[in-house]
This record gives C-alpha cells, structure tokens and sequence, in this order.
C-alpha cells in the first residue's frame, strides 16, 4: 500500500508554475528520494505533503490523509525537518525535546531518542553552543518525537561536512529500520545513491523519471567502459568478434573497450586464453550523474 | 499541562537568559525610580506641578517606560528572529499551531510587564510614600490599554522588519520618541501646550495620564481612552493585515 500519493500536483507562484504536473507514489518502508537541483520544485513538492502549501491542483494522500483538510491528524502520523528551521538560540536541548514531546498525543521516549542519535550527552547544551551536524541530529530527533509513520528530511546533509554526511546517512537507515517511512529531499548524487530505494528526478517542476538509482543509470545507459595496459600487443579484431563489444580503441599505451552486458568477463577470458595481463584495470559505468545529465540535458549544480 | 501554558514558560525561561531585556524590562524601572526617590527636591511637594512631588509623576513614568521595553524591544526581535530562523515553521509541522507561540510571547510579555509594575508601586509605596492608587479599577484599565496599544504597535513592527536585527532597530527608533511623550524626560506637567498636546495622542503620553489621573482618584479622560483604543485598532488591525509567519 503507498503510504504517500501524489496525483498531477500543481502550485504556481504568480505566473511561475513551482511543481507542474507531479505524480508519484511512496511504498511503506521505503526511503524515497526526491533528486533535483536547486529551484525544481522539491521544496514546493515537499511542503505540500507537510500540509504547509495548498497545491493549485490534484491530490495529495498521506496514509490516506488529506494534508489540507485533516491537518491535524497529518501533524500526528508525519514527522517534517525543514530547511533552515532552528530551534531559539538559548534553549537547551532536553527542553527543546521536551517541549515538543508536549505537542503529540504518543510521543516516543526523548531521552532514548537522543541517545540513538548519539546527542546525549548534549541534553544540557544550548542550541547555539551545538555543531552543524549536532543541530541536524537535534532537528531529526524533533521530527521524530511524535514516533511518526512518514519522516520528511529536506536538505539534510546540506552543510555538513563528509563526516557528518556519512553519520547522518548511518542514522537514516536506522530511521527506517524503525518502520518509518522515508521521504528525502537531496541535490546530492552520492546521498541519493546510497540511501534511496526508488527516486523521482524532478527538474524544472516535472518528474522526469522516477526509478531505483540502478535503474535510472540503466535505463538512460547501460555501456560499460573498460581501460587497461596490455603487457603484450593484442590484435583488436579478437576483441571486437566478442558480442559484448562494441567498440576498441587505443589511447596511448591504453586499451578502451566499450560494451554491454557482462563485458569484463568476455574481455578478460579472450586476455587469459592469449596470455596477457591487463595492468591498471579500470570499469567505468554509467553513474547517476551520467544519467541525471541524460535525463534533464544538465549536470545538477551542487 | 497544555501546550500554551508550556510555551510560555519557555518563553519565560529564555527571556530570563536574556541579561539585557531583564536589565531593561525588570531591574532599570525600578532602580530609576529609587535613583529619582533619592532626590530630596524630587520628595517635596512642587507648586509648579501642582502642590504634587516629581516622585509622584514618575512612578507612572517608569511603568510606561517598562512597558515600551517589552512592546517595542523584546516582543519584536523575539518574534521576527523566530520567524528569520524558522522557529515558526518548525512549529507549524507539529500539531501545535505557531499562534500558540505568538500568544505565549504576548502572554510572556504582559507577566514581566506586570511584575515591573507591581515592583514599582510597590517601591514607590514603601520606599518614598507615593500613594497607591485610589481608583484602582481605572488604574487596571489605564494599564491594560496602553500596554495592550504598545503591544499592538510592537506587533506591528514584528510584521513589518523584514528581520529580527531590523525589528529591533525600528523599535529602537519608535521607543526614543514614546517614552520622551510619555514624559521620561520631561513630565507631561512641564511639558508646553504644544508638546503636551502632542504627548496627549500618543498611546504612552495617553497611557501616563489615565494612569496619574486613576492614582489621583478620576476616571481617565475620554481622550486618552479613545487614543489608545485607535492605537490598538489601527496598529493591531495593521499587525494583523501585513503579519506574516515566514
């Protein structure tokens, strides 16, 4: 069952139409990634799930919630961290999770979840006295204090250094083993990569494909590039009789051999039967920047 | 406990971290009138104001003055950096609406301004024998409007900085000229007719006057009362038209 449904969404801005026509489904249990760069819309998208924007047309169904007419209910089942939302300066953690533990009918336990998120020993600091990555743990916890089914995460890791970026992906997949449903937003590739079961690529306020990372790579390419050093000369023509290859050529005292299917195994039999060795072995394949490029006609502007 | 009545005890905890806005909104009041008190001149009966002493004019003074603090220092920057920082957004993904935390900083205010004034009739009581007031019902709604019009005009600010240092530069502006017709330099006593009718259209020089008028026993006049009513009405009515929550 989708626990969140989107159908042919629309909100304009004035003349400017944010999100044009946006549909898709997340299943339960899924981290879900809404990929795209700066101004397509995922923002826009994401907040009319949270019940912060009335969309200008189509629906929009979080467990099987109307997000405009039953806001009250929303607030209880989703659980939103935002872009550039603090808490105030001067207030210390555990009264911020206090406090907010206050504003949900079933709150989870706040001192085990800041322990899960590795924050307690921080329960008397003050927001500002608190690291980039310690406030994004803050603002996780914050969102998952009413022990939601859906957790909304926008612009995450947006900021924080590599370390940081790799704890907060650590945390996310233990979110989901919790049962929570994911919705991430992110213009990282890697993230999107690493963490994401399925993910819409949104671009210019349209879905342009909506896949697992894999599939989107495959579907826009799935040629393999494969460079080595022959230790011996090799004649091309052996290579180019296998039917994984489509293509040799020579730069320098490399080899590149581009093809399909399960071409490194094809290329490295036909090396072994003619004894060379292939120094510096390299596949290259298709990645999700390849085909985030293929998809939207541009490099996504990080 | 509910909602509201958490928020505003947060609210209370944070402006307690806040050294300035206490110095302002809760020691300085009280210590000017105490600093004024110490004036022996300032104990005697003055013909120039009326048989009545300076003391006596101040303590209304100082109240006003603490209200100004709040309304137009405090409330505006607390509400303007919540909403430059996304505190309210944050709030609006909860089940609790960010109106409750704008009630809570209202609420917030009027318990610290309260207490600054309960500090001050009462140092003025014991401490320099400045009587308490006789009609103490008009003294309450003497209060509640110009506290409630100087709020509505800090409200107003709120909605209009486009963020919180800006919102606590316009109140810095606003508050100079309120508490000069309210009489912090010059009661209205020794004002000149010009000025003093200035003053009388102002929601503090409105605000002192009912509050003198109630400690001497009258009614505030019907002027006051409905200058502060237009304050309330046009700078909350303002408030309410151009309020924003991001």
């Amino acid at each position: 069952m989708a626990i969140i449904e989107v159908d042919n969404l629309v909100k304009r801005y004035g003349d400017f139409t944010a999100v044009n026509d946006v549909s898709f489904a997340v299943e339960q249990g899924e981290i879900f990634g809404i990929l795209g760069p700066n101004g397509a819309g995922k923002t826009t998208t994401v907040e009319s799930i949270e019940g912060l924007r009335s969309p200008d047309a189509g629906t929009v169904r979080v467990c099987g919630i109307d997000p405009r007419t039953d806001t009250g209910e929303l607030r209880q089942i989703l659980g939103a961290q935002l872009q550039e939302s603090e808490v105030p300066e001067k207030l210390r953690v555990g009264e911020a999770m206090e406090l907010y533990s206050s504003f949900y009918r079933d709150p989870v336990d706040w001192r085990e979840l800041l322990t899960t998120l590795n924050l307690s020993d921080k329960i008397d600091a003050q927001f500002r006295r608190l690291s980039g990555g310690q406030k994004q743990r803050l603002s996780i916890a914050l969102a998952l204090i009413g022990d939601p089914k859906v957790a909304v995460l926008d612009e995450l890791t947006t900021g924080l250094d590599p370390q940081a970026r790799r704890d907060a992906w650590d945390l996310i997949e233990g979110i989901r083993d919790r049962g929570v449903t994911i919705l991430l937003v992110t213009h990282f590739m890697e993230e999107a990569e690493r963490l994401c079961d399925r993910i819409a690529v949104i671009d210019a306020g349209r879905v342009v494909a909506i896949d697992s990372p894999a599939g989107l790579v495959s579907a826009v390419d799935d040629r393999q590039r494969i460079r080595f050093r022959p230790s011996a000369p090799l004649d091309h023509a052996l290579l180019t009789a296998l039917p994984e290859v489509t293509e040799v050529s020579r730069a320098g005292s490399q080899l590149i051999v581009t093809g399909t299917g399960n071409l490194l195994l094809a290329v490295t039999a036909v090396l072994a039967r003619n004894q060379v060795v292939a120094a510096d072995l390299r596949v290259e394949q298709t990645s999700l920047d390849d085909a985030f490029v293929a998809l939207t006609g541009r490099k996504i502007d990080n | 406990m509910s909602a509201l009545s958490r928020l505003t005890a947060t609210e209370t905890k944070l402006f307690f971290r806040e050294p300035a806005a206490v110095f302002f909104v809760l020691v300085f009041p009280p210590v000017l009138l105490i600093i004024l008190g110490l004036v022996p001149a300032f104990r005697t009966p003055d013909a120039d104001l009326g048989g009545v002493r300076v003391i006596d004019l101040y303590a209304p003074i100082v109240i006003a003055m603490s209200v100004a603090m709040l309304a137009l220092n405090s409330l505006p920057q607390m509400f303007a950096t919540y909403r430059e920082r996304g505190i309210l957004r944050r709030m609006a993904t909860t089940p609790v609406r960010p109106h409750m935390l704008l009630g809570a900083q209202l609420l917030m205010c009027a318990a610290m301004s309260v207490a600054a004034m309960v500090m001050v009739i009462l140092i003025g009581r014991f401490a320099f024998d400045v009587p308490l007031p006789k009609q103490l019902l008009a003294y309450v709604i003497g209060y509640l409007l110009a506290t409630v019009s100087m709020l509505s005009i800090g409200l107003l600010v709120a909605s209009l900085a486009p963020s919180g240092r800006g919102a606590g530069a316009i109140g810095s502006i606003l508050f100079f000229p309120i508490v000069f017709f309210a009489g912090l330099w010059a009661p209205r006593a020794t004002m000149s007719d010009a000025l003093r009718t200035i003053s009388d259209f102002t929601p503090l020089g409105a605000g002192v006057q009912s509050l003198q008028d109630a400690a001497a026993g009258h009614w505030p006049q019907l002027l006051h009362v409905a200058v502060m009513l237009g304050w309330i009405i046009v700078a909350g009515g303002l408030a309410a038209r151009y309020f924003r929550w991001e």
